[in-house]
């Protein structure tokens, strides 16, 4: 198909062509998304290859200064007059020393063991002293801290001695080095990103990839209760979380738990989205509709449920569907009599079947809030051309809005479905994973996996479990996200070139 | 059989306002029921009405005095505490996004699409997958149960929210940057003098998300603060009154509770509406 003749094609053609074409590329994206990793890691042993080439021979083309420099930092720049930058330089050699010496290195040492001595009591004469022996948990913090400190470092180096060859050179053409104030210029001008993106980077990178490397670390280790430190020792395991999750075939209680809460987590973000998103388009068209009036009155309505914070409502709701709440009681003045219905405790189905209700009370507000504008660019002509050929409004909503709707806001689609897999307000708050069962390994029948993660860490601590769970999370979340990321700027690419 | 086409259209609009209204009754029902149910004098835990028999403002003033048992509950501290997390998490949270965004939008480097994709990834993490790690950094750094070691955690990975922020940035024409770097003017000049007064949609709406953060999250707060009570945060607290050991004393006192908290948000809320509304789709429709 040409660019011309799919320019000629209306929006729904056009969608049920993409929709085509998706389906088909999916194998091909998803190879596509492998091979790009494979060359991604290609690319990075490239460069380090090229790293350590240019290192040999800038050391080759080097005067003493920066010959020094691969030993001493800064020095380069001290004799070539870029006295702040070379002292800085100096100062980072000597903390990363200090560090390593006091700290880094008692921690690092140990990485590969993750300790051997444990806390054990001795006696000094008769009176028992414990004496606390390695803690497998801070040595593997620590050291993460010390390689992330240590790459960190790396980097500091190569560009010390770039920096320090960059200057012989420009001393070799007569160049003066820059000043301290023309270098704050180009940190405001130039190299801005420099200024606004090193904050931001300190603070995740802490706060956020660090941990984030310490429990991806985690699930490859035997860190649970009862190997809990500081009392006792964990060490490196391999896959045996993994193989622990996700040995069906010898049906053991965490695999079939795992294998159960998938599913339930699969079924609960469909559902949970496509009610929100079909409910809410429906209530929006029938806000938006032509004659109806108030329509901020019904907007403010819907709205409210989004201004209330979420565990407000939510625990509030809790207490509403209780045996003796004020739903029962309700339906206990159409009945006669509190007909004292468990919606949360009893059978798994009623109380999943309450929860994706109630979802649809707290998420439907949204979908209200970010369509109203969507839908009011759908062409009016549309609709017009559809009464005339006496369609009613179930079949205008079924072949006009939806297939239009559906063709604008595909990517907000996906990124919800992901969002609900991980929604763990809704499920933690309402039933706390309830009704409990026995089948499962800590969890209860509307649990889905991250509030099984949640439960995993803070009530059992199996550590090591939760951390292989919530990268088999991730790995699903991303690879969806992944995929729908790379057809959709391809699909843009196509129109834009074709 | 209706003929009449106008007529038609009357009965179509009918049972439209009767859908929308019982909907309506609906969403609303629960709020009233808390704010009606806050007011109730008679009874402890729940009773067997829904329209309470009497009315007092008592749970109110016990909620804030701590008087009728709820001294243990310090409601006030808890309330002062968030407000103080609130304020200062926002501050930062709202430079920090704002920073990313515009580098990432305005300026042109040579990891910025690694360092974008570095930060969708971080994104599909499930949030609290990392939160071990996180309290015993902070215990390392001696910073568990305190309220900064809330408003490092609040706002250290704002700066991954940034594409909503990124795409409204997106929309400002680029000729206004050739121009004002013609005229002699810095990259920072243009991020403070130009971009900024422009975006007060995307502003306001940083602001508003990243300040109500504090007022809703429980987990990280909960495990941040264990049992030091005193440094809670409402979240937190609300949810230690639906504690086994509480429910059946401070009932309406957590309904009161509930309704101080969700009143000013709410108002915030709408007041600001316009903006919210501005800003998502003004960032989002560009995907």
């Amino acid at each position: 198909m040409t660019f011309v003749e799919y320019k000629q094609l209306n929006p729904f053609q056009r969608f049920a062509y993409n929709f085509k074409k998706t389906v088909i590329s999916a194998p091909k994206a998803i190879a596509n998304f492998f091979k790009a990793i494979g060359m991604a890691i290609v690319k990075f042993f490239v460069g380090i290859g090229k790293g350590l080439k240019n290192y040999g021979t800038t050391f080759v083309k080097g005067d003493w200064a920066t010959k020094l420099s691969y030993i001493i930092l800064g020095v380069g720049d001290l004799s070539k007059g870029k006295y702040y930058k070379g002292i800085l330089y100096f100062l980072t050699e000597v903390l990363y020393v200090l560090f390593m010496m006091f700290f880094g290195w008692t921690y690092i040492s140990k990485f590969g063991t993750l300790g051997t001595v444990k806390s054990h009591i001795e006696y000094v004469g008769r009176a028992p002293k414990t004496v606390l022996g390695d803690n497998s948990m801070l040595i593997l913090l620590y050291s993460v801290l010390t390689i992330v400190i240590t790459v960190i470092f790396l980097a500091v180096y190569i560009s010390n001695i770039n920096d320090a060859y960059k200057h012989q050179l420009m001393r070799a053409e007569g160049k003066k080095p820059s000043t301290i104030r023309e270098d704050v210029r180009d940190f405001l001008d130039g190299k801005y990103h420099i200024t606004l993106l090193s904050f931001p980077t300190l603070m995740i990178g802490v706060f956020n990839i660090l941990p984030l490397i310490f429990m991806i670390l985690i699930a490859f280790t035997t860190y649970n209760k009862i190997n809990l430190p500081p009392a006792n020792l964990f060490t490196w395991c391999g896959f045996q979380n993994f193989g622990d999750v996700l040995d069906v075939l010898g049906g053991s209680l965490k695999a079939t738990t795992f294998i159960e809460l998938t599913k339930w987590t699969l079924i609960w973000a469909l559902f949970a989205t496509f009610t929100n998103y079909i409910l809410g388009m429906i209530v929006a068209l029938m806000i938006n509709k032509k004659g109806i009036k108030f329509k901020s009155l019904w907007r403010t309505l819907f709205v409210l449920a989004i201004a209330v914070p979420q565990f407000v409502s939510l625990l509030l709701m809790n207490q509403i569907l209780q045996t003796d709440g004020a739903l029962n009681i309700l339906l206990g003045y159409f009945m006669g009599g509190n007909p004292h219905i468990q919606f949360l405790n009893s059978t798994p189905l009623m109380a999943r079947v309450t929860v994706i209700i109630v979802n649809c009370w707290v998420g439907i507000p949204y979908t209200i809030l970010s369509m109203s504008g969507i839908l009011m660019n759908i062409p009016e002509d549309l609709y017009e051309s559809a009464r005339i050929d006496g369609a009613g409004p179930m079949k205008t909503f079924t072949s006009i809005t939806l297939p239009y709707m559906l063709f604008v806001t595909t990517p907000q689609l996906i990124t919800q479905f992901v969002g609900n897999i991980n929604n763990f307000n809704v499920i933690y708050l309402l039933t706390n994973g309830g009704p409990t069962t026995e089948n499962f390994y800590q969890a209860g029948y509307t649990d889905i996996l991250v509030t099984w993660l949640f439960k995993l860490t803070m009530n059992s601590q199996d550590y090591n479990l939760a951390a292989a769970i919530g990268i088999l999370v991730f790995i699903v979340c991303a690879t969806l996200s992944l995929i729908v990321y790379n057809n959709s700027k391809s699909m843009k690419d196509e129109e834009a070139f074709s | 059989m209706i003929k009449s086409y106008k007529l038609r259209r009357h009965l179509a609009n009918g049972f439209i306002y009767l859908l929308l209204a019982v909907l309506g009754i609906i969403w609303i029902s629960p709020f009233v029921y808390l704010v009606m149910h806050s007011f109730r004098a008679e009874g402890v835990t729940t009773v067997a009405y829904l329209i309470p028999h009497e009315w007092t403002i008592q749970n109110y003033i016990d909620l804030f005095t701590g008087a009728g048992g709820t001294a243990q509950l310090n409601f006030p501290r808890w309330f002062m505490n968030t407000f103080v997390v609130a304020i200062f998490s926002c501050i930062i949270s709202t430079i920090s996004v704002l920073m990313v965004s515009y580098a990432f939008s305005r300026l042109r480097f040579k990891a910025r699409k690694k360092f974008m994709n570095v930060g969708m990834i971080l994104g599909m993490f499930p949030g609290f997958m990392t939160m071990i790690a996180i309290y015993y950094l902070l215990k390392a750094m001696g910073l568990t149960q305190t309220l900064v070691a809330l408003v490092i955690c609040y706002s250290c990975g704002a700066g991954l929210g940034f594409q909503i922020s990124k795409g409204f940035f997106d929309t400002i024409p680029r000729a206004l940057d050739e121009a004002a770097t013609i005229d002699g003017a810095t990259k920072n000049q243009i991020f403070w003098r130009i971009i900024l007064p422009m975006s007060k949609p995307i502003v306001v709406y940083t602001v508003l998300t990243s300040f109500i953060g504090p007022w809703t999250d429980f987990i990280l707060a909960k495990i941040i603060m264990l049992d030091s009570r005193d440094n809670y945060t409402v979240a937190i607290g609300l949810q230690l009154m639906q504690d086994q050991q509480f429910k059946n004393t401070y009932y309406k006192q957590f309904l009161a509770g509930s309704v101080v908290v969700a009143v000013p948000i709410s108002i915030l809320f709408l007041i600001l509406q316009r903006y919210y509304v501005e800003g998502v789709t003004g960032g989002a429709v560009k995907g």
